[in-house]
C-alpha cells in the first residue's frame, strides 16, 4: 500500500484476482454448537429455493436430528475414500465437485485437516481451488481456529488447537457471525447437543466456561467488524473516495529460529492489520546461523511460511550481526515499526555481547521498536532449545595445540630465566594466549590464558612449584593474561565472521554468476533448459527436470541425471504447478505424495514451465536456507528462456519480413522482366506475319533466349533458397569449365573477346561441374552487360599459396565503391545502373548462392589499370586436389 | 541422297513437333510423327525410321523407359530431345543406349547437325570406320596413328585409347563411365580425375590452343565428345541451359 489516499495498485490487482473467483461466505462461530452448520444449511436451502444449483461437499451432522433434517433436499457430492492407516477416512472429492461445476457448494469445518494422500493437506486449500475454478463456497469455522487469533484464544483458553486457517482466507470472505449468548451455548451442552469429540471432553469441560465462552464471543465478533472494516476500505479505494487511513506505515518482524517466533509473526500480522500497514519479516543470517541444528532450520522455514500465508513478504539478509542487518533491512523497507522479541539469556550473556534490544533502541532512529516478551512460559520443564554453534566450542586438538605452546613457552622461558626477569616472563606467555585466541577462538584463547597463569603461577612465581601467589603484583600478571586472552579472541572472532561472511556471500553470489553464465552461453533452448537443470542440480544437489507445457499437459523437456518419464502423480502436480503458478509435490502443502517438487517458472507473460526436483533419499528437495538461492535461481531460468522464446520469435519475425521483401522484389521483377521480352516477341510476331524481315525475327529469337535465361535464373533461385541444390562433386578441370562457359555465353557476349588466362599446371578442383558453370556463365554474362563495347573479358585462374582464385575481368566502369558487397544480394541492382542493362538482379546472387553450396566465396572488387571489374571466386586447398595418387574421396 | 532417311519425332507438344517438322522438311527427310509411347513403338515396327527423336516427358511413360526398348527393338538412332537439363537424366539416356541429347529450347540448326552426325555415324558403322579427321589431327584407327598438321603425334597407350573411343563415334557424346569402362577396364571403381588428366594431356599434344579446345569438347558432367570436320563451330550454338 502506498503512501498516498488513491486507490494502491495491489487494490486493482485484488479486484483483478476476484473476477471470475467463486465467492466465499464463511459462518464464524465463537465456539462448536452455536449452530454454524445449521445456519450454512439454512441459507443454503434459500438460495436453493431461489434458483441456485446448491450441493454438499462436506457436512457433519453429529447425528443431530435438525441438521439431518436440512440436509435431505440437498444433492450431496459423495465422499471419496482415502485408506490411511487401515482406516477408511471420507474426505471431500473436490475432483467430483469440480466436474459437477454446482453454482454453490457447502463445505463444512474449513479449518479441516485432510487425510495423508489427498491433494491437499488442508480442506481450506480445497476450497481455494473451488473458489478459484469460479464456485461459490459456503464454509463454517471457529474462532480459535483463526490463524493470527490462534495465540489470544490459547492464552486463555489453555487450549491450543493445531488446526488453523491462514487470515487471508477470511479476508476476501463475506462473514456471518452465528452467535448465541454464551448461557444458551452452556445450556445446549447440558443437554447433550453439542458434539464433543470423545477423547476432548475433559479438556473441553474448561473451555466452556462462561467467562472462556464470554471472550471468544467478542473475539469472534471483533473479527467479523473487522473483515467488514477491511472490505469497506477496499471498496472505499476501489472508488478512488478519499480516505482517511494510516498512511506510510510499514512493519519488519525480526524472526529467529526459536518456535517463539512464531507468536512475533502473529503478533505482527495483528498490528499491520490494525494499522492496514504492509509487513515483511526478516531473518537476519549471522555467522551463528551456520551453526543450526536441522530443527533450528525447519522451525525457521515453518515461521517464515506462516509469516508468508499471513500475508507478509518475507526475506532473509545476511549480516554480520542482528542489529547491523535488522537496521540496513528497516533502513531499505522503509520500516517505521519493527517487531521483536525480548531476548530471555540471562543477565551476564547481555552484559558481555550486550542486548540485541538495547542497541537497537539506540542506533535505531524514526522507527518505534515493539519489544515482546520472549520466551513465554509455556513450557515450564521443557528444556530450552539451546542455540549451540559447533565452532563455538572447537575441536578438542584445538586445546591441545594451546597446551602445547604454553607448555614450549614454559620451557622456553625455564631456560631464559636467568636473562631476564619475572615481570617479562609473564610477557613472554601473552604470544601463546594471543596465538590461541586469534586462531582457534575465545575458548581456547581462555584455555591458553588459564593454562599460561597456571604455567606461570607454578614454574615462575616465587614460591615455585605452589599455585599460592604471595605478591599481590603476580594477580595483576594473571589477570592481565585472561584479559588479553578475551580482548584478542573477539577482535579476531568478529574478523573472522566477516570474513566467513563475505565467503559465503561471494559462493552464493559465484554460483548465481556461473549460473548466468551458463545459461546465457546456451545457443538454443534445449542446451539451455539442459543448463537449467545441471547447473540447479549441481548447485542445490538435487535431480532435476524441467517440463514444458504442451497440448497432453506438462512434456518433460530436460532432465539430470536424464529421466524418461515421470509418474502420474508427479505430472499431476507439474500440471497443478503449472496451473496455479504454485509449488506442487515434496514440501509443499500440494500434492505432497509427489516424490518430485515442482516449481513454476514464472515471468511476466505467465508460466513458461516448471522445474522438478527431488532427492533420491527421501529428504525434501530443497533445505529451508537453500530456498533463497532457489528461487533467485528460478528466475534467472525464467528469464532466460524467456528470452530465448522472444529471441527466437523474433528471429522468425525478421525471416518473414526478409522473405516478405524477397517476394516483392520478385514480383515487380518478374513483371518487368518477364513481360518486357514478351511484349517484344509477341509483337515482333504479329509484325512478321504482315511483313517478314529477318531482323524482327532476330529480336524474337534474342529475347526468347533473354527469356530464356531469366527462367532459368528463377529456377536456379528458387533452388538456392530452398537449400536444396543436388550437388554432383567430381574432379573438374578448369580448362574445361572456362571453355565451356565462353562457348555458352558467345551468343550474349557478342563484341566482346573473352580470353582465357588460366596456368598451364592449374591443379584439378573438386567441385559440381555444372554449378560451376552457371556460376561462370552468370559471371561472364553480367561481365558482358556493363564492360564497355569492344573490350576483351578475361577468364583468369590462378594457384595462391591456399587457394585457386578463378576472376572474371572486365574493362568498364566496374562497381561503384562501397557497393562490392552488396552487388551479390538478390535483386539488387546498382544505382546507375539502369534497366536497359536488362539485368535480372538475380544472376550475381545465384552465383553467390551456387558458390557457397559448393564452400566456395566469392567477391567483387575494382582494377584500376586497365579500369573494370573483378569477381573472383575463391576455391580452397580443401577442394584442391594436389595429388592424384590421394583416392580420398568416396 | 537418292534415298530420304525418315524421321520419328515422338512428342506431345504439337507446336514442337510442328516446328521441328518445318526445320526436318526443310532439310529434305521423311518425316512421321508420335505424340505417345505407345504410338511411337507402334511406328517404330511399321515404319522403319533411321532416327528417333525422343521427347523424354510423355503422357503415357517415362521417356526414359522407352529408350532400351526402341535400342532393342530396332537398330534405329536415338536422338533424346528433353526439356530435362539434369545431368543426371543426360548421362541415364546415354547409358541406356540413347546416341545424343539435345536440351529444349534448342536451335534448330543444332538440331539439325545433331541429326547429320548421327546419320554419317550410321552410315559408316557397318563398314568399319578407316580414319576420322577432326580440325587438323587425323587419327587412323586401323593403323592406329594420330597425324597433326601432317606430324605423327605420339600418345601412350591409354590416351590413344581414350581417343580412338571419342573416333569412332565422331561428334556423339561418350559418357565418363563408357570411355574409362573401355580404358581401364579392371578398375571397380572409376576415377574421374584420372580421365581428366589423360584429356588435358591428349589436348597438349593435340589442340592448337589447349585453353580453348577445338577437337575434344567438354559435356559439363557427362563426357566429351570428338568435333568432326563436318561440323564448324557455328552450327552448335549452345545455349546456356
Amino acid at each position: 500500500m502506498t503512501g498516498n489516499d488513491r486507490p494502491s495498485p495491489e487494490t486493482f490487482l485484488r479486484q483483478a484476482a476476484q473476477e471470475g473467483r467463486g465467492r466465499l461466505k464463511v459462518f464464524l462461530g465463537a465456539a462448536p454448537g452455536v449452530g454454524k452448520t445449521w445456519e450454512m444449511l439454512t441459507d443454503g436451502r434459500q438460495r436453493r429455493e431461489a434458483g441456485v444449483d446448491v450441493v454438499i461437499g462436506v457436512v457433519e451432522t453429529h447425528g443431530r436430528r435438525e441438521t439431518e433434517a436440512l440436509v435431505h433436499g440437498h444433492e450431496i457430492i459423495p465422499r471419496r475414500d482415502v485408506d490411511h492407516q487401515g482406516h477408511s477416512l471420507g474426505e471431500m472429492d473436490i475432483d467430483a465437485i469440480l466436474e459437477r461445476r454446482p453454482g454453490l457448494v457447502l463445505v463444512d469445518e474449513l479449518a479441516h485437516t485432510n487425510a495423508p494422500g489427498s491433494r491437499h493437506p488442508k480442506r481450506y486449500q480445497d476450497v481455494e481451488e473451488l473458489l478459484g475454478a469460479g464456485i461459490d463456497v459456503y464454509s463454517t469455522i471457529n474462532i480459535q481456529h483463526v490463524e493470527s487469533l490462534n495465540d489470544v484464544v490459547a492464552s486463555f483458553t489453555r487450549v491450543r488447537v493445531r488446526e488453523t486457517v491462514p487470515d487471508s482466507i477470511l479476508e476476501n470472505a463475506e462473514i456471518e457471525v452465528v452467535d448465541i449468548p454464551p448461557d444458551e451455548l452452556i445450556e445446549r451442552l447440558r443437554d447433550g447437543k453439542v458434539y464433543i469429540p470423545q477423547e476432548a471432553t475433559r479438556a473441553l469441560t474448561h473451555f466452556f466456561s462462561k467467562s472462556n465462552l464470554t471472550a471468544l464471543r467478542e473475539l469472534a465478533l471483533r473479527r467479523a467488524a473487522q473483515a467488514v472494516d477491511a472490505q469497506m476500505l477496499d471498496h472505499v479505494r476501489s472508488h478512488a473516495l478519499a480516505g482517511s487511513f494510516a498512511v506510510g506505515e510499514r512493519i519488519v518482524v525480526a524472526v529467529s529460529e526459536l518456535p517463539v517466533a512464531a507468536e512475533l509473526v502473529r503478533a505482527g500480522k495483528r498490528l499491520a492489520d490494525a494499522l492496514r500497514a504492509p509487513w515483511s519479516a526478516v531473518y537476519i543470517e549471522t555467522r551463528r546461523s551456520r551453526g543450526m541444528t536441522d530443527e533450528d532450520r525447519r522451525q525457521l522455514a515453518d515461521t517464515l511460511a506462516l509469516a508468508s500465508r499471513l500475508g507478509a513478504s518475507t526475506a532473509t539478509v545476511p549480516a554480520a550481526s542482528v542489529v547491523e542487518g535488522l537496521r540496513a533491512f528497516a533502513g531499505d523497507a522503509r520500516a517505521t515499526q519493527i517487531v521483536i522479541g525480548k531476548s530471555s539469556r540471562p543477565w551476564w550473556f547481555e552484559l558481555r555481547h550486550g542486548s540485541v534490544v538495547d542497541q537497537l533502541v539506540r542506533t535505531i532512529d524514526d522507527v518505534a521498536v515493539h519489544v515482546l516478551p520472549g520466551e513465554p512460559a509455556a513450557k515450564p520443564g521443557q528444556p530450552r532449545v539451546r542455540i549451540t554453534v559447533p565452532g563455538r566450542w572447537g575441536r578438542p586438538a584445538d586445546y591441545i595445540w594451546s597446551l602445547v605452546m604454553v607448555a614450549a613457552m614454559t620451557a622456553l622461558a625455564r631456560l631464559l630465566l636467568a636473562a631476564i626477569d619475572l615481570g617479562n616472563i609473564a610477557l613472554l606467555f601473552l604470544v601463546p594466549v594471543m596465538f590461541a585466541a586469534a586462531t582457534f577462538g575465545l575458548r581456547a584463547g581462555l584455555f591458553a590464558g588459564l593454562a599460561s597463569s597456571l604455567a606461570y603461577n607454578f614454574f615462575f612465581l616465587p614460591p615455585t612449584g605452589t599455585l599460592t601467589v604471595n605478591n599481590p603484583e603476580n594477580v595483576v600478571s594473571i589477570l592481565v593474561l585472561l584479559g588479553v586472552a578475551v580482548v584478542t579472541s573477539q577482535f579476531a572472532a568478529r574478523v573472522r565472521a566477516q570474513a566467513d561472511l563475505a565467503q559465503w556471500s561471494a559462493r552464493q553470489n559465484a554460483a548465481l554468476a556461473s549460473f548466468s553464465r551458463q545459461l546465457i552461453a546456451a545457443p538454443d533452448q534445449d542446451t539451455l533448459m539442459h543448463a537449467i537443470c545441471a547447473e540447479v542440480g549441481r548447485l542445490l544437489d538435487v535431480r532435476t527436470a524441467l517440463l514444458l507445457p504442451s497440448a497432453d499437459g506438462p512434456m518433460l523437456r530436460a532432465a539430470v541425471p536424464p529421466e524418461d518419464r515421470l509418474e502420474q502423480i508427479e505430472r499431476a502436480a507439474a500440471q497443478w504447478a503449472m496451473d496455479n503458478e504454485q509449488p506442487a509435490g515434496r514440501g509443499s502443502s500440494t500434492l505432497t505424495a509427489s516424490d518430485w517438487l515442482f516449481h513454476p517458472l514464472r515471468t511476466t507473460r505467465g508460466v513458461l514451465g516448471v522445474l522438478g526436483l527431488t532427492r533420491d533419499d527421501a529428504r525434501e528437495p530443497v533445505r529451508s536456507d537453500q530456498v533463497p538461492l532457489l528461487m533467485s535461481l528460478l528466475d534467472q531460468a525464467s528469464i532466460a528462456l524467456d528470452r530465448m522464446e522472444l529471441e527466437e520469435a523474433s528471429l522468425r519475425t525478421r525471416q518473414v519480413d526478409e522473405r516478405d521483401r524477397l517476394r516483392s522484389a520478385l514480383l515487380s521483377s518478374v513483371s518487368h522482366d518477364l513481360r518486357t521480352p514478351l511484349t517484344t516477341i509477341l509483337s515482333a510476331a504479329q509484325e512478321i506475319r504482315r511483313n517478314p524481315s529477318a531482323q524482327l525475327a532476330e529480336t524474337i529469337e534474342t529475347e526468347a533466349l533473354r527469356l530464356n535465361r531469366f527462367v532459368s535464373n528463377l529456377l536456379d533461385m528458387a533452388r538456392v533458397e530452398a537449400g536444396a541444390l543436388p550437388m554432383k562433386v567430381e574432379a573438374t578441370d578448369l580448362f574445361d569449365a572456362a571453355a565451356s562457359a565462353a562457348h555458352d555465353t558467345r551468343a550474349s557476349l557478342l563484341g566482346h573477346e573473352v580470353k582465357v588466362d588460366i596456368s598451364p599446371n592449374i591443379p584439378l578442383v573438386r567441385v559440381d561441374p555444372v554449378l560451376l558453370h552457371h556460376c561462370l556463365i552468370n559471371l561472364l554474362d553480367n561481365a558482358g552487360r556493363y564492360a564497355d563495347p569492344g573490350t576483351p573479358i578475361t577468364i583468369h585462374a590462378r594457384r595462391a599459396a591456399d587457394a585457386i582464385s578463378l576472376s572474371i575481368i572486365d574493362q568498364g566502369p566496374g562497381i561503384a565503391p562501397g557497393n562490392e558487397k552488396r552487388v551479390f544480394e538478390t535483386f539488387t541492382r546498382l544505382e546507375g545502373s539502369d534497366r536497359a542493362k536488362h539485368g535480372t538482379g538475380l544472376g550475381l546472387a545465384i552465383v553467390k548462392g551456387f558458390a557457397e553450396a559448393m564452400g566456395l566465396s566469392v567477391d567483387a572488387s575494382n582494377n584500376e589499370d586497365p579500369r573494370g571489374a573483378c569477381f573472383t571466386i575463391r576455391i580452397p586447398e580443401t577442394l584442391i586436389i594436389t595429388h592424384l595418387d590421394d583416392k580420398d574421396q568416396p | 541422297m537418292k534415298v530420304r532417311h525418315k524421321v520419328l519425332v515422338v512428342d506431345d507438344e504439337l507446336h514442337i513437333r510442328r516446328l521441328i517438322h518445318a526445320a526436318l522438311a526443310r532439310a529434305d527427310y521423311a518425316i512421321v510423327e508420335a505424340e505417345s509411347a505407345r504410338e511411337a513403338l507402334e511406328l517404330l515396327r511399321e515404319e522403319r525410321p533411321d532416327i528417333v527423336l525422343l521427347d523424354l516427358g510423355l503422357p503415357d511413360r517415362d521417356g526414359l523407359e522407352l529408350v532400351p526398348l526402341v535400342k532393342q527393338q530396332s537398330d534405329t538412332t536415338l536422338i533424346v530431345v528433353s526439356a530435362r537439363d539434369a545431368t543426371d537424366q543426360k548421362v541415364a539416356a546415354l547409358d541406356l543406349g540413347a546416341d545424343d541429347y539435345l536440351t529444349k529450347p534448342f536451335d534448330t540448326d543444332e538440331l539439325l547437325a545433331r541429326v547429320r552426325v548421327a546419320l554419317r555415324n550410321r552410315m559408316t558403322r557397318d563398314g568399319g570406320m578407316l580414319s576420322v579427321t577432326a580440325g587438323d589431327v587425323t587419327i587412323d584407327l586401323i593403323a592406329r596413328t594420330v597425324v597433326k598438321a601432317g606430324r605423327e603425334v605420339h600418345l601412350t597407350p591409354k590416351e590413344y585409347a581414350v581417343l580412338a573411343q571419342l573416333a569412332r563415334h565422331p561428334g556423339r557424346v561418350i559418357t565418363h563411365n563408357q570411355i574409362m569402362a573401355q580404358v581401364w577396364p579392371h578398375e571397380v571403381e572409376h576415377h574421374v580425375e584420372y580421365l581428366r588428366v589423360l584429356i588435358r594431356t591428349l589436348r597438349q599434344k593435340l589442340e592448337s590452343d589447349p585453353q580453348q579446345p577445338q577437337i575434344i569438347s567438354n559435356e559439363l558432367g557427362i563426357g566429351y565428345r570428338l568435333r568432326s570436320v563436318s561440323e564448324t563451330p557455328g552450327d552448335e550454338l549452345g545455349r546456356a541451359p
